[in-house]
């Protein structure tokens, strides 16, 4: 009961247990001293009770008068505690008793030694009897019993019960006012405890009480702490309707993309689709071209031919020069077919990439262009180590295409160079092919790798224009950049870029 | 020199012209019948219902691909499904550069793939190797021993 129930009970219990136990410890004090005390009163009272009665009965001790003692014991009758009385004369034998009819077993069978005391549960005394000369004349004894003590003790205890009883209620009644002072507000905090804890209500406060010692400090504390927590709650809560605002707007947001998203790919997947449509158009018109273009071509410069050899006889000069124009035209429009034919091939191509050693391949061009005409000095110089990631077969048009300009432009030159390395540009790796030759304007370079665009005649330098627009889209397709530097009469300098490997980790390959 | 019979499929005149000069500069006397298009290829080769019995099997077939009616590859196939002509050498002449053309021509038992160059003196060139090739140097499979 002390260590659980709510605190009123506990402290109405504390004060009770603790008044209860004082008004014991009082009233035991108290009833331990009425007893000391009354019990001395009797055996002083028994004493001079008996004196009186002792110098009364000098007399009758003298004379052996039985009578007059018994006339002087009979007095006792006044006092009916008084249970036995006798006097003995000098021998120890009884001259007179107390009742008269007291037997002798309720008599001592000699006076005691002189004194009062409590003897077999009475109060008991033997006062010497002293003639007028100081001589002992015999003994008056006296036994009363202890009813007197008895029933003092009895009322004693009955008044203290009772002012114990009357006492705990008086302590149950003041407890009960009292400790209001303290359950009340800590009971009222547990409550708007509960409440906060509960309901998540901090705008409650508990009742403050002045002067309120721990309590009103607890309290002070528990509000002040309340009112902390509400403004941190209210700034959450704030927060929260903040964050939940801009996740709304970032949901309509998503939403919005999602649906432009869809949008785009709709006409993503329109646009491939027309691109596919587009791509077998192409295809098919290559196809065409390839067949029904070459066999007019073949015609023309068949008969020209034809003409050439057996009517050579009916042609002057000029009109063999003609028919010889009309071969060179028709040739020219066959490797012009066969060209755009490749260009056409290699948007359409798949793609298989490998690490390609660049070094390699560039040095076999360049023997292939030397063993093409071992008249032309040319110095090589092929830096080792090169290293591609891309289609082989793609990557060696590229490098095919590029060194055959070199070697092209470069022919006019005594000492022509040609050199192929690789230089970082803007923090990526550019592989380089560069030459002493012809080179072009810087005005034109944009022009460079347009298709059938070129910065020189046929007559100058051969070709059909369409080299540079194949390297262009290899590139390209390869996630890389071309792009020329160059220099009229000094030379030119051809960068092309490759997507690294890196760089398309988890892209398809389709 | 065998002197079996050539059969010339091709649809373009010019081209079978050019074609018959280029064998006659290199000395190809052979006889070379011309089939203008599939069907008549394939009349020639295996006859027809109401035309023709079928021709002396030739020693050599020249095949364009791109034919009116029944196109070369279809005319190949039919060449290669019959017993007779199995192993007939056939040489697929086209001006096709098409990559395709020339795996499907070899996957379905083409000889050789030709392609027809612009250039008529190449031609003549490509004409005279084939005429070494397949009518000098080259002999025919025993089933084929009709000839």
């Amino acid at each position: 009961m002390l260590r659980d129930g709510p605190i009123a009970r506990r402290l109405t219990a504390m004060i009770l247990l603790i008044a209860g136990i004082s008004l014991l410890l009082t009233s035991v004090a108290f009833g331990g001293y009425q007893y000391w005390s009354f019990r001395r009163t009797m055996l002083s009272n028994l004493g001079v009770r008996g004196q009186i009665l002792a110098s009364n009965s000098t007399a009758a001790l003298a004379f052996a008068d039985s009578a007059d003692a018994v006339e002087i014991l009979s007095a006792l009758r006044a006092d009916p505690h008084v249970r036995a009385a006798a006097i003995f004369d000098p021998d120890g034998v009884p001259l007179a008793r107390y009742p008269v009819d007291l037997r002798d077993s309720e008599l001592p069978s000699a006076p005691g030694p002189d004194g009062y005391r409590f003897e077999g549960g009475m109060a008991i005394g033997y006062e010497p009897v002293v003639g007028a000369t100081e001589q002992r004349l015999g003994t008056l004894y006296l036994a009363s019993d202890l009813e007197a003590l008895y029933d003092t003790l009895f009322w004693a205890g009955l008044i203290g019960a009772g002012v114990f009883v009357v006492s705990l209620l008086a302590a149950y009644w003041s407890s009960q006012l009292l400790q209001g002072a303290v359950s009340v507000p800590i009971r009222r905090l547990a409550e708007t405890a509960k409440v906060v804890s509960s309901a998540h209500d901090y705008s409650v406060r508990a009742s403050t009480i002045r002067g309120g010692g721990e309590v009103g400090e607890l309290t002070d504390a528990f509000n002040h702490m309340l009112g902390h927590i509400e403004a941190q709650d209210r700034e959450l809560r704030a927060g929260r309707d903040k964050l939940e605002g801009y996740a709304q707007e970032l949901e309509a947001r998503v939403q919005e993309r999602t649906q432009a998203l869809q949008q785009a790919n709709d006409s993503l997947r329109m646009y491939a689709d027309n691109l596919a449509a587009a791509n077998k158009e192409l295809d098919a018109f290559a196809y065409s071209v390839s067949h029904d273009l070459r066999a007019p071509l073949r015609s023309i410069d068949g008969f020209s031919h034809v003409l050439l050899e057996d009517y050579l006889d009916k042609l002057d000069d000029t009109g063999r020069d003609y028919l010889g124009r009309v071969r060179a035209a028709s040739q020219r429009m066959g490797l012009l077919i066969d060209d755009l034919l490749r260009l056409a091939r290699i948007s359409r191509v798949e793609m298989r990439k490998e690490f390609v050693d660049l070094s390699a391949m560039a040095s076999q061009i360049a023997a292939d262009l030397r063993a093409s005409d071992g008249d032309r000095r040319v110095a090589f110089s092929v830096a080792p180590g090169l290293d591609a990631w891309a289609d082989k077969r793609l990557l060696q048009v590229v490098m095919d295409n590029l060194m055959r300009n070199s070697w092209k432009y470069s022919s006019k030159k005594d000492e022509a160079h040609i050199e192929v390395d690789q230089v970082q540009s803007n923090g990526s790796r550019a592989f380089r092919v560069r030459d002493n030759g012809a080179g072009f304007d810087m005005k034109y370079a944009d022009k460079l790798f347009g298709e059938f665009q070129r910065l020189h005649s046929v007559s100058e330098f051969e070709g059909t224009g369409v080299g540079l627009a194949t390297v262009r889209r290899i590139v390209m397709r390869h996630g890389g950049k071309i792009w020329a530097e160059g220099k009229v009469g000094e030379g030119a300098a051809f960068y092309f870029t490759l997507a690294p490997r890196a760089a398309e980790a988890g892209e398809s390959h389709s | 020199m065998n002197q079996g019979k050539i059969l010339l499929v091709e649809d373009s005149r010019d081209d079978v012209e050019l074609t018959l000069r280029a064998l006659k500069s290199n000395n190809i006397t052979n006889e070379v019948v011309i089939a203008s298009d599939g069907v008549q290829a394939i009349e020639h080769l295996f006859g027809s219902e109401a035309g023709p019995a079928p021709m002396e099997l030739p020693s050599i077939v020249l095949l364009d691909l791109n034919l009116p009616k029944v196109n070369g590859l279809e005319v190949l196939k039919r060449i290669r499904s019959d017993d007779r002509t199995a192993l007939l050498p056939v040489v697929i002449l086209t001006s096709s550069t098409e990559e395709r053309d020339m795996v499907e021509g070899y996957k379905l038992g083409a000889n050789s793939y030709v392609q027809k160059p612009v250039d008529f003196l190449e031609f003549t060139q490509a004409a005279k190797q084939l005429g070494l090739y397949w009518l000098l140097l080259n002999r025919s499979p025993p089933s084929t021993g009709r000839l």
